[in-house]
């Protein structure tokens, strides 16, 4: 916990630096910008609230809570495809590969919503089979790369980027050049409504302040799954294996914990949480395009490190991604959001270390039995 | 069509090959090394973005393509000392270090190259051989250079001191701390080396082998590299084919784009080319499923303190 907070304020400074560096005359001046975009003003919140009690509209239009419901909006699918790295790493399984598996469940749940159902379905069967079929493209691509590295061992570093890179191209094949783009639009279109998620700006004629706002109910479906995962993780059996196997895999070998079935098994569970956030993404944005945002993967690594592999803590740390994302959208020079997480995973993963290395030293210097040092964060 | 033409054909269809290759045998070569003493560095993507575009922008600014080639070196090994310092002296994870490289680079390269996307690239110094029509000298340079420096490593790893020390640091740290070899130290210098030679592969790619910046120019590149060097068994020679053989399939859908070519055109399907770039990715995860199968056949292996950090006088490694 102080390691997180300490490697996001050094990782800001640092940042800093870089900015200064690429010409931007007062980094602080950009940072105030991206937390105004991302999260919104104090000021702006307050009338929000005047609004919402008195049930008028907001004064300023989208500004009261606009940042905030375009970060929640944001927050969902870096939420889920962090939990999906979050199960895979407390296992020692390094599924780099979310961002391909989020990718291939946005393409099941289009080739559902677009193609296979027809444009009547109700809305909560519509989405439900959307959902099922993001999780089981999602599932099936992670259950690759989990096959391999348990019956072949084959580094899942790699295969799970390799496979990054050819969803990537499947979904440019269909979206861009292939069957699915109409006309030079590089797109499927526009979703049947059945087909999106209701945004809150649907209750804009009850309470007038949610008007505009695009906020969806996939932020609660990344809660539950994170709650789940933490009771699975915490409190049950399997759970219990995963963190002995990724402990210390020989103790969990000579328990009889079946080394291979759960590697596949978490790669497959792991890849069906970010098929999730691809159903999510696609029902959020109402259509499949060539533009379909790369990366998410790369930020659930991020967000499921910082939370050190906590589901609970994932919730809060995507929220604050979420508004990373939102704010630098459209802030020059591109790239900013990238470069910070970049920054921000070092100096997590130095001073993390660094406290670790404090501690462990103690212990041989004055040479007592091991008593509860207890955990620095 | 005569079988003359079909022969040019073929020749620069290889050539084209070999110059695609090279950037990704130079990054291999690099993380070999720096595996052989221990390290996993995943950054190379991000040092290659590095090298590429800082490269392009001074060979931009100043006109010196040697110059651009060696200040994209130096990004690659200040990236890599980054990395060397979270991992082995701070002994941070290097997966997670070398992954927030990549991150990091990608980032940086895409804030700090922006001026440079796009932008008109070096006029290659077109050369007239007997086989070969309008090739650029500097292509043929940095084949050579690739083609040299394979045995050379393969000669310092295997035949030589310094060589041996390395792979005794990365097999068995501390019998090579006993030896009096300074572990920390040799573990230093070939990461940084990886990160020169990634930030070579990098320069050289935004240079010479395909000349120009956009962001993200490695495309994967650094990925394949890491995989490579698996297959290749930590071994610089197997490292020398198999990147020509994945040159080969990064330029194959742009060669059967080529209407000259029969009955295997994709001239007429652009369709097909997307399809087709996912081969060296494919041919990634293929190859490890075969080198897999020879690695446990043969009892090849990764050295054996490969992604453990070294603290003397701790029992094991």
């Amino acid at each position: 916990m102080v390691s997180s907070v300490l490697g996001v304020i050094l990782a800001l400074i640092a940042g800093g630096f870089v900015l200064k560096a690429a010409g931007v005359t007062n980094p602080i001046a950009t940072y105030q910008e991206i937390f105004k975009q991302g999260f919104g003003t104090f000021a702006d919140w307050r009338a929000g609230f005047t609004a919402l009690f008195t049930g008028t509209d907001c004064p300023k239009g989208l500004l009261c809570f606009g940042p905030l419901s375009d970060t929640l909006v944001k927050a969902s699918p870096i939420l889920l495809t962090s939990l999906a790295c979050i199960l895979a790493f407390r296992m020692k399984q390094w599924n780099i590969g979310a961002d391909g598996q989020m990718f291939m469940g946005a393409w099941a749940a289009t080739a559902i919503a677009v193609f296979i159902l027809p444009k009547t379905t109700p809305a909560v069967l519509m989405l439900g089979m959307m959902g099922t079929a993001g999780i089981l493209a999602g599932l099936i691509y992670g259950a690759i790369p989990g096959f391999l590295k348990a019956w072949f061992n084959i580094n899942e570093i790699i295969t799970t980027l390799m496979l990054n890179y050819v969803a990537y191209k499947w979904l440019e094949f269909f979206v861009v050049v292939g069957p699915w783009s109409i006309g030079d639009f590089e797109s499927t279109g526009r979703f049947p409504p059945s087909a999106t998620w209701p945004r809150l700006t649907q209750f804009a004629d009850k309470i007038p302040v949610l008007s505009g706002l695009t906020a969806n109910p996939g932020i609660l479906l990344g809660i539950v799954a994170a709650i789940v995962l933490a009771w699975i993780l915490y409190r049950s059996r399997w759970g219990y294996e995963i963190r002995v196997i990724g402990n210390n895999p020989k103790a969990a070998r000579y328990a009889g914990i079946n080394l291979k079935r759960n590697i596949l098994l978490v790669m497959a569970l792991s890849g069906a949480l970010a098929g999730l956030a691809g159903m999510n993404e696609v029902a959020a944005l109402r259509e499949l395009n060539g533009r379909f945002q790369r990366g998410y993967g790369f930020t659930g690594v991020i967000i499921a490190w910082l939370s050190r592999l906590n589901p609970i803590a994932a919730i809060f740390v995507s929220f604050l991604f979420g508004g990373l994302l939102v704010g630098t959208q459209l802030i020059q020079p591109q790239g900013i959001s990238s470069m910070l997480q970049g920054v921000i995973l070092f100096v997590v993963v130095g001073t993390e270390m660094l406290f670790r290395y404090r501690v462990y030293i103690e212990k041989i210097v004055e040479d007592v039995p091991v008593r509860e040092i207890g955990d620095v964060s | 069509m005569t079988s003359g033409n079909l022969f040019d054909l073929g020749v620069t269809i290889l050539f084209g090959a070999l110059v695609s290759g090279t950037p990704l045998l130079f990054a291999t070569l690099g993380e070999i090394f720096a595996e052989r003493s221990g390290v996993m560095n995943l950054g190379i993507e991000g040092m290659m973005l590095m090298g590429a575009m800082g490269g392009f922008a001074t060979w931009f600014r100043t006109g010196d393509l040697l110059l651009g080639i060696l200040v994209g070196m130096l990004l690659g090994g200040l990236m890599a000392l980054l990395h060397a310092f979270i991992t082995i002296t701070l002994r941070a994870d290097q997966v997670v270090s070398g992954l927030a490289l990549t991150i990091l680079g990608t980032g940086l390269s895409s804030i700090l190259g922006q001026p440079y996307v796009g932008q008109r690239v070096p006029a290659p110094t077109t050369l007239t051989l007997p086989i070969l029509e309008h090739v650029a000298a500097e292509q043929i340079i940095i084949v050579l250079i690739g083609l040299v420096f394979s045995p050379l490593a393969w000669y310092y790893l295997n035949r030589t001191r310094p060589g041996l020390n390395l792979r005794s640091v990365g097999e068995h740290p501390s019998a090579a701390d006993s030896l009096g070899i300074n572990v920390i130290r040799t573990r230093y210098l070939y990461v940084v080396f990886g990160g020169l030679m990634s930030g070579l592969a990098g320069a050289s790619m935004s240079l010479i082998t395909d000349p120009g910046w956009v962001d993200g120019k490695a495309s994967g590149l650094g990925w394949i590299a890491v995989g490579l060097v698996i297959f290749a068994s930590w071994d610089p020679l197997r490292g020398l084919w198999v990147s020509y053989f994945f040159g080969l399939l990064r330029r194959l859908p742009l060669d059967l784009q080529n209407p000259a070519l029969p009955l295997v055109s994709t001239a007429n399907n652009p369709s097909v080319g997307r399809i087709m770039d996912m081969l060296p990715y494919l041919a990634t995860i293929f190859i490890l499923i075969l080198g897999s199968r020879e690695a446990f056949r043969k009892r090849l292996g990764a050295p054996a303190a490969l992604g453990t950090p070294y603290i003397r006088g701790q029992r094991g490694l």
